[in-house]
């Protein structure tokens, strides 16, 4: 391959951007434990999130979704990966190690996003819960003290509003359509509805965090604003409510893996496992 | 983003001319200097230091475009360091006049403009794309998601034509 003007490129070349170096000490060391608490949950939502996306790819019921699902899949895994090389820089880890090399009962993803990518409206709905709640937390984190997390958050939020359009979009499509695709939609949205707070599951340190202003809130007062928010649409197109209560304390929880999750893990981690040493 | 004289900052500017020779990998006729990627060159005597902002986290073209002014700007100085940097989002107001020329003038329509430092609410109403056919401003986003993370897929109602448009983010 080769540019314009016919100089060479590397042939390792579909590779990401490391994220700038930063000065790991600028952070408090419990700051620091706490952040690395909350970036690894973050890391794992957009990682495990971006796979069970790219299971559309080749296969969606429109070919422009098709291309949006595998768009959608790119971003999150983008955003996974500088969150990876983040943590790695914080904790002296291998961004790799971290996406790859971890065992399944090792990783902190939200038991919403637990579950195999369903039918059309299931992912849809689970996308619109996730993607949402995303959002909150994102805005959580927009003024955080520590520059680096700032920045990418900054980032992050602006690529994020082309999925929270998408999928705000296909919620009034299918929910404007009675019958099958109005039905799925409810299905959908009951089964999930018992996962849908764990997105805020509270993390062990998180009063650090807020003390440190990098998280404006804790998790339960961002899952409180966050419902009130969801509600309002869901009334709005005579859905039904989320169910009331807190964030359940073992909404990351995968000491006992689910089976949808091995086999995901199992895919993402073939080629790592396959070659010794192999990179993104 | 002004490129400085040639007789004030020599090599700067001698920097800013090369890096137009280097341009977007998924859109070949577009420079990165037009495409409003290079946040800053800053040159000393025997070094040369550019910083470079993906336009989505995600892309794989800003590792290409990284090596790529690597290899274009080898030889400026003894010390060379090409950077991504997050210090600012990269945004589609970044990209220039020319940058916009190019596009249109390729099938593509350039973002249209946000006045500066407007935040998008959390659903954004998007601002219409112009054809950069008929330049009609009837058309209909087909799909948010293109080719590309950075395009997206438009119809124009009226020469009804299909074209592509660089994401506003």
């Amino acid at each position: 391959m080769t540019t314009t003007d016919g100089a060479r490129l590397p042939t390792r070349q579909l590779i990401q951007p490391d994220v700038p170096r930063f000065e790991r000490r600028t952070l408090k060391p419990e700051a620091r434990d706490a952040l690395t608490g909350l970036l690894l949950t973050m890391a794992d939502d957009e990682f495990v999130l971006g796979f069970w996306d790219s299971e559309w790819t080749g296969i969606a019921p429109l070919l422009e979704e098709d291309v949006a699902f595998s768009s959608l899949a790119q971003d999150e895994i983008g955003h996974a990966r500088v969150w990876y090389e983040m943590l790695a820089q914080l904790t002296g880890d291998a961004a790799d190690r971290l996406a790859f090399h971890r065992a399944p009962e090792e990783f902190q993803h939200a038991r919403l996003l637990d579950h195999p990518r369903g039918d059309w409206a299931f992912s849809i709905a689970r996308r619109w819960l996730y993607d949402t709640a995303d959002a909150v937390r994102l805005a959580a984190l927009a003024e955080a003290s520590f520059e680096p997390l700032a920045q990418v958050v900054g980032k992050v939020i602006r690529e994020e509003r082309y999925h929270l359009m998408h999928m705000d979009a296909w919620l009034r499509r299918l929910a404007g359509h009675d019958g099958e695709p109005r039905q799925r939609l409810e299905a959908a949205l009951a089964a999930l509805a018992p996962d849908a707070l764990t997105v805020f599951t509270p993390l062990p340190a998180e009063e650090r965090l807020v003390d440190a202003d990098l998280l404006s809130a804790p998790m339960v007062q961002l899952a409180d604003r966050w419902r009130s928010d969801v509600g309002l649409v869901l009334k709005e197109l005579g859905l039904p409510a989320l169910p009331e209560g807190r964030p359940p304390a073992e909404g990351r929880d995968h000491s006992k893996p689910s089976e949808s999750f091995r086999w995901l893990w199992g895919e993402f981690t073939s080629v790592a496992r396959l070659e010794e040493g192999a990179e993104w | 983003m002004v490129a400085p004289t040639l007789a004030t900052r020599p090599l700067e500017s001698a920097v800013w001319a090369a890096l137009h020779d280097v341009h977007d990998p998924e859109i070949p006729t577009i420079s990165v200097v037009d495409l409003g990627v290079v946040r800053t060159v800053e040159t000393e005597e025997g070094s040369v230091r550019v910083e470079l902002l993906p336009t989505f986290v995600g892309c794989p073209a800003i590792e290409v475009m990284r090596t790529a002014v690597e290899e274009r700007l080898r030889g400026f100085a003894d010390e060379l360091s090409v950077e991504i940097s997050f210090a600012e989002p990269w945004t589609s107001e970044r990209i220039t006049e020319e940058g916009r020329r190019v596009l249109r003038e390729i099938g593509f329509a350039p973002p249209a403009a946000l006045s500066a430092g407007r935040e998008l609410s959390f659903l954004p109403v998007l601002p219409v794309a112009e054809c950069p056919y008929c330049g009609s401003r009837n058309t209909t986003m087909e799909n948010a998601f293109g080719p590309t993370l950075c395009r997206a897929i438009y119809h124009c109602t009226d020469c009804r034509q299909p074209f592509e448009q660089f994401k506003e983010v």
